[in-house]
């Protein structure tokens, strides 16, 4: 017991020392020298082709139309039917990516460093809200903002990171919450602070006017830009945190729309998976339940460092958003996520919970004790590929995967 | 005499500008201080803290990220001082700023939120309560356990741990304990007062602690230890704890234990501890006749002989003469219908001293187990397991004795029906009220009811308004279940 509670405050520990930086952002193949063609890297935890949802093989036609790896979206289909691809999850080539979390050679990836430990994580590029790849869409219109994404802005903002010493998250991250991101569902506060960052830097580094004007416009138009970058550095907070001995702390939680998988720091990089849920929550006008795709992709990264729902506090607006009840309530759900935690965050408070640090390093053993599931905040997707976001709701991590690892975690430490 | 400033820098600590400057407030109207300030390192903050004159070599590397804590003072004490108070302020753990909406489920959280409590009351099922249990102990909580069916072995190695922490385990199986004046489980409110009880059961301590405060005593502690503590398995270790902490209690004068008679060797210890006390004691061991105990303690066969002996030997209810009321029985058996086990077993120790056969579900020593064709009395405990699996307690529903009242007052054999009715916190809202409608026409048959009320007027339901229910129906109420015994034996005699 006395190791257990050691092995968890030196994973707290970790993470509350991370030190993340968005650094830069570069294609993929530099960034992940082991990404070959034909590889997809895929939100979640491993799955087959033929279990992979709607938005999932949706978005998997899309990118190998977009990589050249196929002439159309019904070639792609029967290809990756085929097994013309090797699919992998994000989480094994140190990245993450949203909802189908799409990751393949060409596209741009951030980059972010955790200057404490050394170690880089990758995400991809947030595209926007409505028709994209993240939620299954493939049409041409998703494939030609992915090429900009490619050629102009990607370039561009790494170019842009570069000039300077990178951007530090960890403090923006602390201001955004105390104007009201929780970092998954809403962003918009971080996104803000980045491109005020970023807007001298850029200007500095281009010399095309209406293309910087562009480039600003992407930014200062998405919302959710910050999501991705957050999502990055989750990654990077998390993974100097795996493979403590005796730690039940979960390193990472994610979704592949099909099942929701955990990693647990004592049990190194085994996944613990089991179906996933479905989000509860509000839907834009013209949709229902009935249209909803399973919960899923890597965002949980943020749930994991102790944002998105477990930092609803911060975020009165989202709880009513997500349909998780009144704002006055939204307190709540930060609160309960602190029955599950190891610790909390002091540099990352919530001003209208009289400065609480936000619950941080899910304990596998409090989760089961108290019944209480990880809460996450998540965009819903149509599960007709190519349809986009229909809501955003609330979910709760599957109890299965935290039953499965605390017997493997109890082995680990030699209780049979 | 020039002034001293003190800088302080934390890398990479964050909080809000509203939060700072609050801090930097009281900082800066401490004694000594000239100014202060908290602030972000950013270059406007520092062009400020420049310009007010707080700035010194330390902070000179500080960054967008860094905290600067900034202290001007006339001297070098009152800087230190001020310093100090800024880092307290900066590492005070955040509040939980708890809404009223919010429960913690856990106890981790239970216990954070309220740093202070010392006591825990569980009553989760039982196959649950000692894990629970020990996770109170852990975090240096007393633990009263109302919940039932804890085996043995947990409860032993429950209450060495507890001792070994220097905390109280009361029960498994404690119905009743009121600490610091506070009722908790089933109890009644009762004055405070130099009398201290020790029970091992729940109505004996709630029947001694109601009669004692209707004779005008009170209660300073009233500590449950659990039915099986006085075993020889478990030793009489939170007796034996419960003693040491009501001896060591100025508040406590007077010490009332009561229990079923424990096992030799466990009493043996128990009498050694009461005899090492200066402060006197009433032990009353329901089902005994008599005990071997030191010159400060005065053995009590029933549960109102304890409670006179408490209140120094004042005659309780000196005024009721059972023969006012008592009526000849139209039958020779009684029935008694419990929902009190040591009020049932009060009863038959009062009836076989009395020289009558009885049988009993719950028999004490000189009783016999229940049997089909007896002509003995027959005294049942309405909460003891074989009635309440799966059901609550008679004492939380009535309803669980209804069909066994209809049995006894149909019973052509049975000539009184002998009942107990207890209320206070956690119990039912209107027994009185209950049993009146479940006895129904019944009451006007030849069959006799006899009942007493455990508890006080304080109490949520009113003992006297429970009386006069009882009383209006027809039924004849004395005013103690030894008094109702009593009662029931003169209604015997008077049939012949």
């Amino acid at each position: 017991m006395k190791l257990i509670e050691k092995a968890n405050q030196k994973a707290l520990s970790r993470m509350l020392s991370a030190d993340p930086v968005l650094i830069d952002v570069i294609p993929a193949s530099e960034a992940i020298p082991d990404l070959k063609s034909h590889m997809i890297l895929h939100a979640g935890p491993p799955i087959a082709w033929e279990n992979m949802c709607g938005p999932m093989q949706g978005a998997i036609a899309g990118i190998a139309k977009f990589e050249g790896w196929s002439n159309s979206l019904e070639d792609a289909f029967e290809k990756a039917a085929a097994g013309a691809f090797d699919f992998h999850p994000n989480h094994h080539f140190d990245a993450v990516g949203p909802m189908t979390g799409m990751t393949t050679i060409s596209q741009p990836l951030m980059v972010v460093e955790n200057r404490k430990f050394g170690n880089k994580a990758y995400c991809a590029l947030n595209e926007g809200l409505g028709k994209v790849m993240r939620f299954g869409g493939n049409d041409d219109s998703v494939l030609e903002r992915l090429s900009w994404l490619r050629d102009d802005f990607g370039p561009a903002f790494g170019k842009a990171l570069r000039s300077g010493d990178g951007i530090p998250l960890k403090h923006l991250v602390a201001r955004g919450l105390t104007m009201g991101d929780e970092m998954h569902q809403r962003n918009v506060a971080c996104s803000g602070l980045i491109l005020r960052e970023l807007a001298p830097a850029l200007a500095r580094t281009s010399s095309d006017n209406e293309e910087l004007a562009k480039i600003l416009a992407f930014i200062g138009g998405n919302d959710q830009f910050f999501l991705n970058v957050g999502m990055a550095m989750g990654k990077a907070i998390m993974d100097p945190v795996r493979g403590i001995e005796g730690s039940s702390v979960v390193t990472a939680m994610c979704r592949n729309g099909t099942e929701f998988g955990i990693r647990v720091s004592g049990t190194g990089d085994q996944w613990f998976t089991a179906p996933v849920e479905m989000p509860e929550g509000l839907y834009f006008p013209g949709y229902t339940e009935a249209d909803a795709n399973p919960d899923m992709g890597d965002s949980t990264i943020v749930e994991t460092i102790g944002l998105g729902g477990f930092a609803m506090g911060a975020s009165p607006a989202v709880a009513g958003f997500v349909g998780a009840g009144a704002a006055s309530d939204a307190g709540n759900f930060t609160r309960t996520m602190s029955e599950i935690t190891t610790g909390e965050n002091p540099e990352w408070t919530i001003p209208a919970m009289d400065y609480l640090g936000v619950p941080t390093g899910i304990d596998i053993r409090m989760v089961l004790d108290t019944g209480l599931a990880p809460t996450i905040n998540t965009g819903i997707a149509h599960k007709e590929p190519g349809v986009g976001q229909v809501g955003a709701g609330v979910v709760r991590a599957p109890m299965k995967c935290f039953e499965q690892a605390l017997i493997a975690f109890a082995e680990s430490v030699g209780v049979k | 005499m020039r002034s001293v400033i003190i800088n302080e820098v934390r890398h990479g600590f964050y909080l809000d500008s509203v939060a700072l400057m609050r801090y930097s407030k009281t900082i800066a109207s401490m004694d000594g201080v000239e100014e202060a300030a908290l602030m972000m390192a950013s270059p406007s903050n520092r062009q400020i803290m420049s310009d007010a004159g707080l700035l010194n070599d330390v902070s000179v590397d500080a960054e967008g990220g860094d905290l600067i804590v900034g202290i001007r003072a006339s001297n070098t004490e009152a800087a230190e001082t001020a310093r100090t108070e800024a880092n307290l302020i900066l590492d005070q753990p955040t509040t939980s700023g708890l809404g009223e909406a919010w429960r913690p489920k856990s106890i981790r959280a239970a216990v954070k939120i309220n740093p202070e409590a010392n006591l825990a009351l569980i009553s989760v099922a039982g196959d649950f309560a000692a894990a629970e249990a020990r996770k109170f102990l852990r975090r240096g909580l007393h633990v009263m356990m109302f919940s039932d069916n804890v085996s043995i072995t947990d409860e032993l190695s429950l209450k060495k741990e507890a001792r070994d922490l220097g905390l109280l385990v009361m029960g498994p199986d404690c119905g009743t304990a009121i600490i610091n004046g506070t009722p908790l489980a089933f109890a009644n409110v009762v004055p405070k007062g130099s009398i201290g009880v020790i029970g091992a059961s729940g109505t004996g301590t709630q029947e001694i602690t109601c009669l004692i405060a209707q004779g005008g005593g009170g209660i300073s502690q009233t500590l449950g230890v659990g039915g099986r503590d006085l075993k020889d398995e478990i030793g009489g270790i939170t007796t034996l704890m419960a003693l040491d902490a009501l001896d060591a209690d100025p508040d406590t004068c007077h010490i009332v234990l009561i229990s079923k008679p424990p096992a030799k060797t466990v009493a043996d210890k128990v009498v050694a501890r009461i005899g090492a006390s200066k402060k006197t004691f009433t032990v009353c061991f329901i089902g005994a006749t008599d005990w071997d105990l030191p010159t400060n303690a005065t053995f009590a066969s029933s549960l109102k002989l304890a409670s006179e002996n408490a209140l120094g030997g004042k005659a309780l209810f000196a005024n009721f003469d059972v023969n006012t009321i008592a009526k000849p029985a139209s039958a020779a058996k009684v029935c008694g219908l419990f929902s009190g086990g040591t009020l049932c077993a009060e009863i038959q120790t009062l009836f076989i001293s009395a020289g009558l056969s009885v049988m009993s579900n719950a028999a004490i020593p000189g009783v016999d187990t229940l049997s089909e064709n007896s002509t003995a009395h027959t005294i049942i405990d309405l909460g003891s397991d074989e009635y309440t699996q799966g059901r609550p307690h008679p004492m939380i529903d009535p309803s669980v004795r209804d069909g066994a009242l209809e049995t006894a007052m149909a019973d052509t054999s049975v000539g009184i029906v002998l009942v107990d009715v207890v209320i206070g916190y956690g119990a039912y809202e209107d027994p009185a009220g209950h049993l009146v409608a479940s006895l129904g026409t019944s009451l006007s048959g030849s069959t006799l009811v006899i009942a007493s009320v455990t508890g006080t007027d304080g109490d949520p339901q009113g003992r006297l308004s429970q009386i006069a229910k009882l009383e209006a129906a027809g039924i004849l109420v004395a005013p103690s279940n030894a008094d109702a015994a009593e009662l029931a034996l003169a209604c015997l005699k008077l049939a012949g």
